[in-house]
Order: structure tokens, then sequence, then C-alpha cells
């Protein structure tokens, strides 16, 4: 299709789903999901202020420069790796065709080792 | 007991307006919110950034059209009760709610909006299983009086502004002991907070740990210790009176979740094809904080949504009244 790439997105029982993520519409990876109705909540809108888009990023040729408001919002946040990103805050462009990212668990309680 | 026609939960920008539409009916409104001041997220999380799309502004900062809904409710003269969240909704026997605040303050209408957004902002808890057995009982997620922790050792946990600031006021001459716990080496904060706190560090005022997390905490009655694990498989046991989690807020719909009313996705399910009353007659729900089929989370579209509203309170009210819609250029606003 014209205007479109492939983004493979790994949900959180490890099912990856294809999508054909529109260049032309100026949507972000966190708005890719929800149109697809993935469990990606979206709370605050896409302004990197809650973290419920946290992907992993898979590949590597996509570049992961974080942007300053979604590096101070993953400095509080759960879960977070190396290559970690805020869904929101990646427009979906060219460059991203063949991405794949991955759901970034919900937040969830950890049980704390007592051996200490 | 404060009585007003509507009370609005939520003061954020389709809270206001509701106070204009229904000026206009002539009911009184009194709002509640969580936050000190008007203005829900646009005031509080984003008053310098610009909005796009409110009809006939093609450019307008949040933090201005919040000012601007001030001023045009202004003769109305809306109540206001903030930095209190409402937390309850009760029926009285005349068929009107008592709605009441954390502080114990009641208010009580004939009709209740909920304007509450994505609910009330709450400190971000980091997940360890026990945390709750020990908050008000050496953990805070907020620091009121920082008088509570003269002579004590503290621990401070996060990379922004506030676990800054705080470390760097507590370790001057207020606690006798500061550790600052950071989850990587860099700080997003101020840079002269984290220059400040750099220094402190040097000078053996702040024991300031890297890349290090809190992953456990233990304390018969009250905290004793924590456990921090530091880089990627040491780790540390720091014994403490206080640990301030402070890794800011994060929206959640909070008390709201418990009133009774129908809940989809984490918003209240209104009916859109007449009024957006909710389960509860009565009790309405626009802007954000609702859903139905269709919805978008606009402040255009909550505009809407309560200008359609105060026509059913206003029904609710006065069952026998006529009510005919008048435009304000022909009558101009009269307020209270």
């Amino acid at each position: 299709m014209e205007n479109t790439v492939k983004i493979t997105v790994i949900d959180r029982n490890g099912v990856a789903h294809q999508l054909d993520a529109p260049t032309d519409m100026n949507m972000n990876l966190m708005e890719l999901c929800r149109s697809y109705e993935l469990p990606v909540e979206g709370t605050c809108g896409g302004m990197a202020l809650c973290a419920s888009c946290q992907v992993y990023v898979l590949s590597t040729h996509v570049p992961l420069q974080r942007k300053d408001a979604e590096q101070a919002m993953l400095d509080e946040a759960w879960n977070v790796k190396e290559n970690s990103r805020l869904g929101c805050q990646i427009p979906i462009t060219e460059t991203l065709d063949g991405l794949v990212i991955q759901l970034a668990p919900e937040v969830t309680v950890s049980q704390s080792d007592d051996d200490w | 007991m404060i009585q007003t026609d509507i009370i609005i939960i939520g003061a954020g920008p389709v809270g206001l307006f509701t106070v204009f539409e229904a000026g206009l009916l002539k009911l009184r409104c009194h709002l509640i919110d969580a936050l000190p001041q008007p203005g829900g997220q646009c005031a509080e999380i984003y008053p310098k950034k610009p909005i796009y799309d409110i009809p006939g502004f093609p450019e307008i900062l949040a933090g201005e059209l919040i000012t601007n809904l001030m001023k045009q409710i202004e003769p109305f003269k809306p109540g206001f009760t903030l930095a209190d969240p409402a937390v309850s909704i009760d029926e009285t026997e005349d068929n009107q709610f008592i709605v009441t605040t954390k502080s114990g303050l009641q208010h009580k209408a004939p009709n209740v909006a909920i304007a509450g957004g994505l609910g009330v902002f709450v400190p971000r808890k980091p997940p360890i299983d026990n945390i709750a057995v020990y908050e008000g009982k050496g953990i805070e997620y907020m620091i009121k009086d920082p008088e509570v922790y003269r002579g004590k050792n503290v621990v401070i946990s996060g990379g922004g502004d506030s676990a800054l600031d705080w470390s760097i006021f507590l370790a001057d001459g207020v606690a006798d002991k500061v550790t600052l716990i950071h989850r990587s080496q860099s700080f997003r904060a101020h840079p002269d907070s984290v220059q400040k706190a750099l220094d402190m560090a040097a000078l053996g005022k702040i024991n300031l740990i890297l890349d290090g997390e809190v992953v456990g905490l233990k304390g018969e009655g009250k905290l004793e210790k924590i456990r921090v694990k530091v880089g990627q498989d040491e780790y540390q046991v720091i014994e403490l009176d206080n640990w301030l989690p402070l890794f800011g807020l994060t929206p959640k719909l909070g008390p709201i979740a418990n009133w009774g009313l129908e809940i989809v996705d984490n918003a209240i399910k209104v009916n859109n094809a007449t009024d957006y009353s909710t389960n509860r007659p009565g009790i309405y729900a626009v802007g954000d904080v609702n859903t139905y089929p269709g919805k978008l989370k606009l402040i255009l579209c909550g505009f809407h949504e309560a200008t359609i509203m105060v026509q059913s309170a206003f029904k609710r009210i006065y069952p026998d009244k006529k009510n005919v819609l008048k435009y304000t250029t022909v009558n101009g606003v009269h307020g209270f």
C-alpha cells in the first residue's frame, strides 16, 4: 500500500501483530497500537506524562534518541530498559519500515526477596 | 453545608465552562477539585503549551484558556472547593445529592456534573509488594512539613526536580543524614539543582547512590531498613527513619470508580443520545471522564456536552418551568 510501512508489535502474550502503519496520517506508535485495538492505554493522550505506552524497540535499524520530556518520564517509570521508548513520542515515518517493538509489561508488583 | 444547583466535580476547562452554560439558565454552580487551583491539567501540567483546536482561537496557551474561562464565568460567581478531592456522593431523601470531600466538607445540590478528566493525579508508587504496610509509617510520597524530618535519617528516591530539591533542602541542616538514590547516572532536574546536589555529595552531605533502586522493605511496625539494588547484581542494606519515593504523579480515576457509576475502560458510561446522564439519574459526566460510542476526548467536545447537559439539569430542578434557548448576542450575559 502507498504511504504505509510495516511495523510488528509483540503484545504482552508474546503474539506478533504485523500492522500497516500510515505515514501520512500524522500518527505515532501509541496511536497506531490503539487504532489496532492493542492493549496500549495512552492515558495522557501523548504528552509523555504517563508511560502507559512504553515499548521496547527490538530492531536495531531505528535510532533510539529519546526526547527530553520522554527521558524525564522514563526516569520515573518502571520496567525501563536500555531500549525503552514511549510510543507516543515516535512519529510514524518511512524510516520505521520493518520496525519490531514489544509492549512493556503493565506495572506489576514484584514479590520482594525476604532473604536479606 | 454548601448548597447549590449543580455540583461540578473537576475544575478543568469543561467544568469551568459548565458554570457559564448553567449560569445562562440561572443555575448556580460550585466546583470541587483535588488541585489547589482551577484549570485541571491545563493549569497544572501544561500551562505553557499551545492548543490549536479551540474554535475561534488559531492558537491559545492552555494557561490562557483557563484565565479566559475564569473571566467568562466570573458573572456567575461560582463557588470553589480546591485542594480537596471529592470522595463520596450520597443521595438524600429529598432527591438531592451530598458530595463530601476528603476534608469532610459537604456540598448539597439536586444535580452533580462529573468533569473529572483523567481523574486525580496521585503519586507514582514503586511496585514493591509490602509498600502499603509502611505508608505513613516511614514512607511518604509527598513532603508536607519538612520539620518532620529534623534529625532523621532520610532516604529519597528519584531523579527529578522534587527529589533533588528536597535532598538539598533536607541535607542543609534539617535531617541528620540524607541519602539520594537515582536509578540512572544522569539527572533530568534543573542543572543548578543537579550541580548543587553533586557538590553536596562531594562534601559528604548527601550520600548519593546512582544506578540504584529500592527493591525491599523491612521493619516491625514501621520502616527500619531498605534493600537497594545497585548496578546489575550488587545489593546494599540501609537503615533509616524515612523513605521518600518522589517519582512524580500519575493519573488515576480514584474515588470516582466507587460511586456506583457504570465504568467502561476507565471512563464513565453516559447516554450521549440525550443529556450525558450516567446510570444514576441526576449525576452527569462530561468531558474526558465520560465515554459513549464515537467519543472524542477533546476540550471542544466537552464544551458541547456541558451545554447539552445543563438543559437536562434545569429540567430536573424546574420540571414545570418553560425554558427556551436564548442567544447571548441577543440577550447579553446576566450574572448573579
